[in-house]
């Protein structure tokens, strides 16, 4: 590759892009509770200190659930929404459709307190059910982004052959489609449950007493003794994201590559 | 197979093409029906309820249903409001200028040299914005701070020997970590845009006798404009409705509309107010955005 002015540009923009995030696992093994430089060394203590806390696990647990339920459902409403806007055509498509993407640009402090005030007058208490309802709100535009992906490139033929050789729709649909499109599916659900796992302002007004993982990195970020055991905790979180991100972007190509084949297959 | 006996269905007469393409609709329909009532239920319907909050008023924990603009006449003439509204404003425009004019040049370079490796880059381009928004934001005021690392360099190489103390818990600071923050949201509609443009239209230009700049001015700059319009909308309509940047590098300076939104269904328990203040954001934000793509459209079309 030849070094271009615009190449040695790009270089330094991703490293802007990563840089001050790599400031958190830099202090997280930092022997010092003060958060500064000149480092004093290396400690392993805070990330031990995290094995320890109590009410962290009890935050990473609440995280889990609402992730977990809200990948689920974010996901199979996205495989519907994806599914209907790439196949169908129908009145009012348009329409839906820029409803169901909307969260993708509306603050989310809209979308925290529109929530926050219909549940509580509706008689309902926060909980993390109010969390993971607003989660699956803000993660189903991801998971059709990334669904559409699948089913387009996904070639129709194929379902035809299968009516045509005298399946059902639903038989087709569970014994043709999903399959061809599982590694989206796959893909849907780690990038979704990395968006919950990651979300703070509508789990910060939805949550109740139940604090999720970042409500409790908030609620210790007041205390400047606790901020290496956050930057710990915020080390081990960022490093998840990443694990699952790649993974979710490994079955993305996975799920493109084989909609491929299958369209050249179809061809031939 | 499909496209031989598709054909007599075709020939047999409209009832019964009309018959298969309203199932077509019907299906489609019942197959988005979760999702879209979904969106409708937990989307619109509270939205709806916010602006309904708006014109009404809250008397400790009873709200009075009576229809008033009071909460709007507050929220237009107050200082404070207004101070909070119009700097946030500015804050979002100016890191929407400067997160566009950054993320162009990448966009560029991913689309014309980014060869085999494009969906490597694209990759890590995206990584952080999926990542933490929180850690995102706090690992500025590690860097920013009063012990930061800015402030620890400068003093290691003599350039300064007391720490800078305008770095944080100010204006710049909050545009400095938004733009950070928002830049990945700006390259991806830019590149795509990019990507769409015809590569023999270049040769043409080439070809015609336009130079590299000229070129780019006459062709690549206005193919790509719906990107770089999409960009700016991107991170300009979520920023303006930012919470946690102002909140924890902003200082009582830099805080924004969003922080004060939250106060008035917090602290201040007065949602009608803070109802007003949120739908306000709204329809100033839309109203900014559509003039902004007006003039953009303009503008093109008279330098074309």
């Amino acid at each position: 590759m030849k070094l271009r002015p615009l190449g040695v540009y790009a270089f330094v923009y991703l490293a802007f892009l990563y840089v001050p995030v790599l400031f958190l696992p830099i202090f997280s093994f930092n022997d010092s509770a003060i958060v500064a430089f000149p480092l004093k060394g290396i400690t392993t203590e805070w990330y031990a200190e995290l094995w320890h806390n109590d009410t962290m696990h009890g935050a990473l647990w609440n995280s889990l659930k609402v992730g977990i339920a809200s990948s689920v459902i974010a996901t199979i409403l996205g495989i519907c929404g994806a599914r209907a806007l790439t196949r169908y055509h129908f009145p009012g498509r348009a329409g839906m459709a820029a409803l169901i993407m909307l969260p993708l640009v509306l603050p989310e402090i809209i979308i925290a307190i529109s929530l926050l005030v219909v549940l509580l007058q509706l008689g309902f208490s926060l909980s993390l059910v109010s969390v993971t309802l607003g989660h699956i709100l803000m993660a189903v535009p991801f998971s059709i982004a990334v669904l559409t992906s699948s089913f387009e490139g996904f070639d129709r033929s194929l379902e035809e052959a299968s009516l045509d050789l005298g399946e059902g729709p639903a038989a087709t649909f569970f014994r043709v489609t999903l399959p061809i499109v599982a590694p989206g599916i796959l893909s849907s659900l780690l990038i979704t449950f990395t968006i919950s796992l990651d979300e703070f302002i509508v789990a910060f007004f939805l949550s109740g007493t139940e604090p999720t993982l970042p409500i409790y990195i908030w609620s210790q970020l007041r205390f400047p003794a606790k901020l290496p055991h956050i930057l710990a905790l915020g080390s081990v979180l960022l490093v998840a994201s990443f694990l699952l991100l790649s993974a979710a972007e490994l079955f993305r190509r996975r799920a493109a590559r084989r909609a491929g084949i299958a369209a050249s297959g179809g061809f031939l | 197979m499909a496209a031989v006996t598709g054909a007599p269905d075709l020939a047999a007469g409209g009832s019964r093409w009309a018959r298969f393409s309203r199932s077509e609709a019907v299906v489609g329909l019942a197959l988005i029906s979760p999702t879209f009532l979904y969106a409708l239920l937990l989307l619109l319907a509270p939205v709806l309820a916010i602006v309904a909050f708006s014109f009404w008023t809250q008397d400790y924990l009873t709200i009075d249903r009576t229809f008033t603009l009071a909460n709007y006449r507050e929220a237009w003439s107050d200082p404070l409001y207004r101070v909070l509204m119009f700097r946030s404003l500015a804050v979002s425009g100016l890191v929407t200028l400067i997160t566009v004019l950054l993320a162009y040049p990448m966009a560029y370079y991913l689309s014309f040299y980014g060869g085999e490796r494009k969906a490597l880059w694209l990759f890590l381009i995206t990584i952080p914005f999926w990542t933490s928004y929180l850690l995102r934001v706090f690992a500025w005021k590690i860097i920013l701070g009063y012990n930061g690392v800015v402030n620890a360099s400068l003093m290691e190489v003599g350039i300064i020997a007391q720490p800078l103390e305008f770095l944080l818990y100010n204006v710049n600071s909050v545009v400095i970590t938004l733009a950070h923050a928002w830049a990945p949201f700006a390259i991806l509609p830019i590149f795509v845009s990019l990507e769409k443009i015809d590569r023999s239209l270049l040769e043409a230009a080439t070809d015609l006798g336009d130079g590299p700049i000229l070129r780019f001015l006459r062709v690549t700059l206005p193919l790509s404009l719906p990107g770089v319009i999409a960009a700016a909308l991107i991170v300009f309509i979520p920023t303006v409705g930012d919470y946690v940047t102002p909140r924890l590098v902003g200082g009582n300076n830099g805080l924004m509309i969003a922080n004060m939104i939250q106060v008035q269904f917090g602290k201040a328990n007065d949602w009608p107010l803070g109802a007003a203040l949120a739908v306000s954001t709204m329809v100033i934000v839309t109203a900014a955005s559509l003039l902004f793509v007006a003039a953009t459209r303009y503008m093109s079309s008279r330098f074309r």
